[in-house]
């Protein structure tokens, strides 16, 4: 089966600037991602992960350089398509979780589907069934306060799942939760990939990424450092250990 | 994509429609309910504020009209001397409400960037934003307004009860007072619109990135 990109990026730049000193955060970055894909974005605090996040997104815009999504440029898109691809194409995922704290779990759940047009009983009822998925069945009018921060995410992963997207984008994903609970995360992370056929894209320093990622994009200083396979990566591991120590 | 997503399709299948949307700000009203009462507050005393010193204007006006004459003159003899201070005391008085009520909105919707770039992330358009922010504003404007009318018209009918006594009843300006009363509660409410939409549109306008890592 011939591999199709579904995120490409060309010659991605973003300058920031900071009072009247530019910041290159990213310095020309190429990426290709197929379909079906998990893909980890690895790399440092400060390395332009969370930046690289935000363009392949449509969160952000570049300062130079093209986003294709599905081979559709998104600097083309106007507003209302920026949200529709938003809405539709791609589900995101946040460290700090980013629910809406008036609504609870199930409406969370519901509110991109309103947003795309579904009639409210569609939309509730496939919430719940996306909240089973997770796990979180018994919880459907639990207000995010009212949840941990592992369930929290699940909830943003039922979320993101909403609108059948065909791409999922994590920005540090377990960041925020314990060792065990980020384990149960990635996991449904790669079951959803499994079963559901959608795009994984994790920005992440979590090592226990590493092994659910199909490819891992390693980013230092905005540059991508290297691309491994998965096949090469158990060896690296220790080296990839003793980097994060030092 | 452009070309399997015609324009017409994509304006019909994102919406929100507008019970839901009053729902949602009901809600974050109630939610948020010690921080809306205090955006609230701020509206009654702006609104009470500006009400007390307009309701004693009423009354003034009251005596001028039907009060008894020895009071006439006496209030007549200080007529240009309190024109002048009223006229101060009104415009100073709508500065303060329009300062107060403007700034708790500010703070308010700002510090709520991180939902609004949230919403965008889930495929809200701008409209919706700002759509859910007029309908709370206003809700926030019309029950602080009403408070705030109550309070400073009562506060400014004590005074005048205290001094004039019962002389007060026959002087009633009741019609004047509910105009100046229906003039406040509009204001208040069109205040906090408008304090309210301002940040709203601009956390609205940024990319939904910049909208949530912007801080407060």
């Amino acid at each position: 089966m011939p591999k199709e990109a579904i995120v490409r990026t060309i010659g991605l730049k973003k300058t920031f600037l900071l009072g009247k000193i530019p910041l290159h955060v990213l310095k020309g970055i190429d990426i290709e991602i197929y379909r079906g894909e998990y893909i980890s974005i690895m790399g440092p605090s400060g390395s332009g992960k969370t930046t690289l996040f935000n363009m392949i997104g449509g969160l952000d815009k570049p300062t130079e350089g093209k986003v294709y999504i599905d081979e559709v440029d998104i600097a083309q898109l106007d507003a209302y398509e920026l949200a529709w691809l938003r809405c539709r194409k791609i589900g995101y995922i946040f460290q700090t979780f980013n629910l809406i704290p008036v609504m609870t779990a199930l409406e969370n759940v519901m509110l991109p589907m309103i947003f795309g047009g579904m009639e409210n009983e569609d939309a509730m009822n496939k919430a719940k069934s996306l909240l089973e998925t997770v796990g979180l069945g018994e919880r459907l009018h639990h207000k995010p306060f009212e949840l941990s921060g592992g369930q929290q995410q699940r909830v943003a992963i039922a979320r993101a799942l909403a609108n059948d997207p065909a791409i999922i984008l994590a920005d540090e994903p377990t960041g925020n939760l314990d060792l065990k609970t980020g384990k149960e995360i990635i996991h449904l992370l790669k079951e959803m990939n499994k079963n559901k056929e959608v795009s994984i894209i994790t920005a992440t320093h979590d090592l226990k990424m590493l092994d659910v990622s199909d490819r891992v994009i390693w980013i230092r200083d905005g540059m991508i450092e290297r691309i491994e396979d998965r096949e090469n990566l158990e060896i690296k591991v220790g080296e990839v250990e003793g980097e994060e120590a030092g | 994509m452009q070309e399997n997503i015609p324009e017409k399709k994509i304006k019909k299948q994102l919406t929100l429609p507008l019970g839901h949307a009053f729902n949602m700000s009901l809600r974050s009203i109630r939610i948020r309910f010690g921080r809306s009462v205090i955006v609230t507050m701020s509206i009654v005393l702006g609104i009470a504020f500006l009400m007390s010193i307009l309701s004693s204007n009423a009354f003034v006006t009251g005596i001028l009209e039907k009060g008894p004459e020895n009071l006439k003159i006496v209030l007549q003899q200080n007529m240009e001397e309190m024109k002048i201070r009223q006229i101060w005391l009104i415009s100073l008085s709508l500065l303060v409400c329009v300062v107060g009520i403007v700034n708790a909105m500010l703070m308010a919707v700002t510090e709520r960037s991180r939902e609004i770039g949230t919403m965008k992330c889930l495929g809200a358009l701008d409209k919706y934003i700002v759509e859910l922010f007029i309908l709370e504003s206003s809700m926030q404007g019309l029950a602080g307004s009403i408070i705030g009318v109550l309070f400073g018209s009562m506060a400014s009918f004590v005074v005048y009860l205290l001094k004039y006594k019962g002389l007060i009843w026959g002087m009633f300006p009741a019609g004047l007072l509910l105009k100046y009363s229906l003039f406040s509660i509009l204001l208040g409410i069109a205040i906090s619109i408008i304090g309210a939409i301002y940040p709203a549109y601009v956390s609205a306008k940024m990319e939904p990135a910049e909208a949530i890592r912007r801080e407060v």
